[in-house]
């Protein structure tokens, strides 16, 4: 029982970062008809932007330590960060060890203006070419972000570890007399996505910006004759889009050590997520994440693969074969969607 | 009215004139090479194959870096590094029986046919006598393969993996580098003195050849202590959370984790197990351990804080006091601001070596070299003592075992070296059925041409 449960855990957890990135895939799709392959690219960005303030917040100042010795017999020097010098050694520390919390107020913005400079600098001029283009374009664009972030950071993993308060592990199901042991940041982790999520939701639900999206996302052109500038609304969409994977990046940036192929990694199994979910649905897109992140866990218990061998590799893929045949426009897709 | 009749004859011979016609200025200017790549002017060219993209490409630069202060070295430039303290004299700093070396670069991206690839067009294309680097045993092994059948001579670098010197040894391949047989060897006294002989083990292994030898070595090595392996769980080489495979670890009824990962594997596992709090656990009345049977001095670095206190083994490490350390470490913290990794390390001892094996054998034949290179004794090139094994082409030397320091005095001594165990400890018979028994040979040496 209490290994189904840490099972289930786990699920949630996967699925909330495969949710979160789908949910961007489908908000970008839904509103610019855009099959945007740099997404999981922008996801892996949010982490570094959790890197780059974890490095900032270790700035140092070199003092020589004549008495000591470094690894070639020259005296040692010692790094103190400026942050300690300022606060005090225990206020420094601790705002050293918030980097990643801290990395959300940075990232929004941050998020924002990539998402915002990617519509307006490239993805628009290729809104009325075929998806094949959009696909080489954006793809191309995710490997540039890679490079980038490789050249500057390296091809090793960063740790980039969460503040020592949430990284212990918490025990769910001490109430309910079970042993059920959980990393906390993992269950701050999956909170925080159904905080992000349910504020997409609402945000399109009961905000007048977001009634007209949704209106444009349904029938653009009426809208557009009302006299509203939908375009506008969808850019900015876009870098909502760009917002919320870059969340997904830097909280998931504590559960495993950043590296510029995070993109690649997750890209190709969030793409899967939007298709099991429906093109261009959204409830579709968070379901299928948290379905598919629930399967994966189970497909890897030693149960499964000594039972079905390789069955943890390929299980997303056969339920999205499976569901695509009993239901060709996915869980919640709509009739029309990329159908034309 | 003329009229052209073709028969077959004359079809045959008209083609056989013009193909020798076609021939004639090829066979009447290209230079006749009695092996393959044989240097002909001033210069001799090394073809380094290291990943430069993909997961391993820091490991792959360090390796690089290494090669080029080797061939610096060997040219007489710099501070001629372990040249001085390497205990065959035959080096001169003057390049390599009097031509200066130079080099070109290939990208093996750790993949196999991707390194192939490369080795290939170093070897074709620009004239390389000798491929060195790589940092994983499925390119090793391809590249080897490569090196064997085109006539030129394989200095592995980091390969780990059994089955390079075993069942897939070639007569033209060499590997300076340790093996997964010689972790488990090295580990296991360790082991048994710090753990004790009454444990539980719970294996997770990469799931491809380096990770399956890996666990095979210690499953051997700690099963003969005495302990008991509860489960080996084979996870893909492209996962990247393995929060699914730790947390059945914790009902197991296991008190040993022991991951057969490597590079950003470990370091994702390593980072998911602590996160479970496994190491905070007590199971069957024992503490719980983590062990990592095979270490990088840049896995270290990513893993952080989480591999405090976890055992491991090595190939090398910058903190060996013997004089061949000291002079590499000098000779690459001068110029690079760091100590080397043991990536970095076999790849230079690895040049030196195959450079040192051409001067002794008065050629730059690999039939020459092989014969030099086996059966040869060294000291001073970092390791201690080591000797190249005739019957397999695998160094045997001294090997380490090191944990995650409790408390580095700066951000390179995340290691620190618990036991140095003596190559007596670590050696096994060529025959060895863990390196493919009395089937696996050598073959012949393979000159090329």
């Amino acid at each position: 029982m209490d290994a189904i449960l840490l099972q289930v855990l786990n699920g949630l957890d996967k699925g909330s970062a495969y949710a979160l990135i789908a949910l961007g895939l489908t908000l970008i799709f839904g509103t610019l008809g855009v099959v945007n392959f740099a997404h999981g690219a922008l996801f892996m960005i949010g982490a570094f932007v959790a890197v780059t303030l974890q490095r900032v917040l270790n700035l140092s100042i070199e003092t020589v330590h004549a008495d000591k010795k470094d690894f070639l017999g020259n005296p040692l020097k010692v790094q103190t960060t400026y942050v300690e010098t300022w606060f005090g050694e225990s206020a420094g520390q601790l705002i050293i060890g918030w980097s990643v919390p801290l990395a959300i107020l940075a990232v929004i913005p941050i998020m924002l203006l990539i998402g915002f400079v990617m519509e307006r600098g490239l993805i628009r001029h290729f809104y009325k070419r075929p998806h094949a283009d959009q696909i080489l374009v954006t793809f191309g664009l995710a490997i540039v972000f890679q490079e980038i972030v490789k050249a500057i950071f390296g091809a090793n993993p960063i740790q980039t570890p969460a503040p020592d308060a949430l990284a212990g592990v918490w025990n769910l199901g001490a109430w309910l007399g079970l042993s059920l042991p959980y990393p906390a940041w993992r269950i701050v982790y999956f909170g925080f996505s159904a905080i992000v999520i349910g504020g997409v939701f609402a945000f399109l639900q009961f905000t007048t910006f977001g009634m007209v999206v949704r209106a444009g996302m349904a029938d653009r052109e009426t809208v557009g004759l009302l006299g509203i500038n939908i375009d506008r609304r969808f850019t900015l969409m876009f870098g909502v889009a760009a917002a919320v994977a870059g969340l997904a990046g830097v909280m998931y940036a504590p559960i495993n050590p950043p590296n510029y192929h995070w993109g690649m990694d997750f890209l190709v199994l969030s793409f899967v997520v939007v298709v099991v979910g429906g093109m261009g649905s959204l409830p579709g897109a968070v379901l299928a994440g948290f379905l598919l992140g629930i399967l994966e866990s189970f497909a890897s218990t030693t149960w499964a693969t000594t039972t079905i061998p390789g069955i943890n590799q390929i299980i997303i893929y056969l339920v999205a074969i499976v569901i695509l045949l009993a239901r060709p426009r996915g869980l919640m897709g709509r009739k029309g969607v990329m159908e034309e | 009215m003329s009229k052209f009749e073709f028969t077959r004859r004359g079809l045959i011979k008209s083609g056989a004139a013009v193909g020798a016609g076609l021939a004639m200025p090829t066979i009447l200017t290209r230079p006749a090479f009695s092996y393959t790549n044989e240097p002909k002017g001033g210069t001799v060219t090394l073809g380094f194959n290291v990943p430069q993209t993909g997961p391993y490409a820091d490991e792959g630069n360090d390796e690089l870096l290494a090669q080029k202060l080797a061939v610096e070295h060997l040219n007489g430039e710099g501070d001629g590094g372990c040249l001085p303290t390497f205990s065959s004299k035959a080096l001169k700093g003057n390049g390599i029986l009097g031509k200066k070396v130079q080099f070109v670069t290939g990208d093996t991206q750790t993949k196999s046919d991707a390194a192939r690839a490369s080795a290939k067009s170093m070897i074709e294309k620009d004239g390389a006598i000798m491929i060195n680097g790589g940092s994983s045993s499925g390119v090793a092994v391809a590249v080897q393969g490569l090196c064997q059948e085109a006539g030129v001579i394989f200095m592995a670098g980091l390969t780990h993996a059994n089955d390079t010197t075993g069942k897939d040894r070639k007569a033209n391949g060499f590997r300076h580098f340790f093996n997964a047989y010689m972790s488990g060897a090295a580990l296991a006294p360790v082991l048994a003195k710090e753990m004790g002989k009454d444990r539980r083990a719970y294996h997770l292994t990469a799931d491809y050849n380096w990770g399956w030898t890996q666990e095979e070595s210690i499953k051997a090595s700690t099963e003969a202590l005495g302990w008991e392996t509860v489960n080996t769980v084979k996870t893909p080489l492209a996962s990247t959370d393995f929060s699914s495979y730790i947390a059945p670890v914790i009902n197991a009824g296991a008190d040993v984790l022991v991951l057969n990962h490597y590079g950003g594997n470990m370091v994702n596992s390593l980072t998911n197990a602590i996160q479970f709090g496994l190491l905070d656990k007590a199971v069957n009345g024992k503490d719980f351990k983590i062990v990592v049977p095979l270490y990088s001095e840049l896995m270290a670095a990513g893993a952080g804080e989480n591999i405090k206190g976890v055992l491991g083994s090595m190939n090398y490490n910058w903190q060996l006091e013997n004089a061949g350390s000291k002079a590499f470490v000098k000779s690459f913290g001068e110029k690079h601001g760091r100590p080397p990794s043991n990536s970095a390390q076999t790849c230079y001892a690895q040049v030196l070596l195959y450079a040192d094996a051409c001067e002794r054998a008065g050629t730059f034949n690999p039939c020459g070299v092989v014969e030099a290179l086996e059966g040869f004794e060294f000291d001073g090139l970092g390791n201690g003592p080591t000797t190249y094994r005739k019957e397999d082409h695998q160094c045997f030397k001294d090997v380490l075992v090191v944990r995650g320091a409790q408390n580095p005095t700066s951000k390179f001594d995340t290691l620190e070296i618990v036991e140095i165990t003596p190559v007596a400890n670590v050696t096994y018979p060529p025959n060895h059925p863990m390196f493919g028994g009395d089937a696996a040979t050598l073959g012949k040496c393979n000159a090329g041409v």
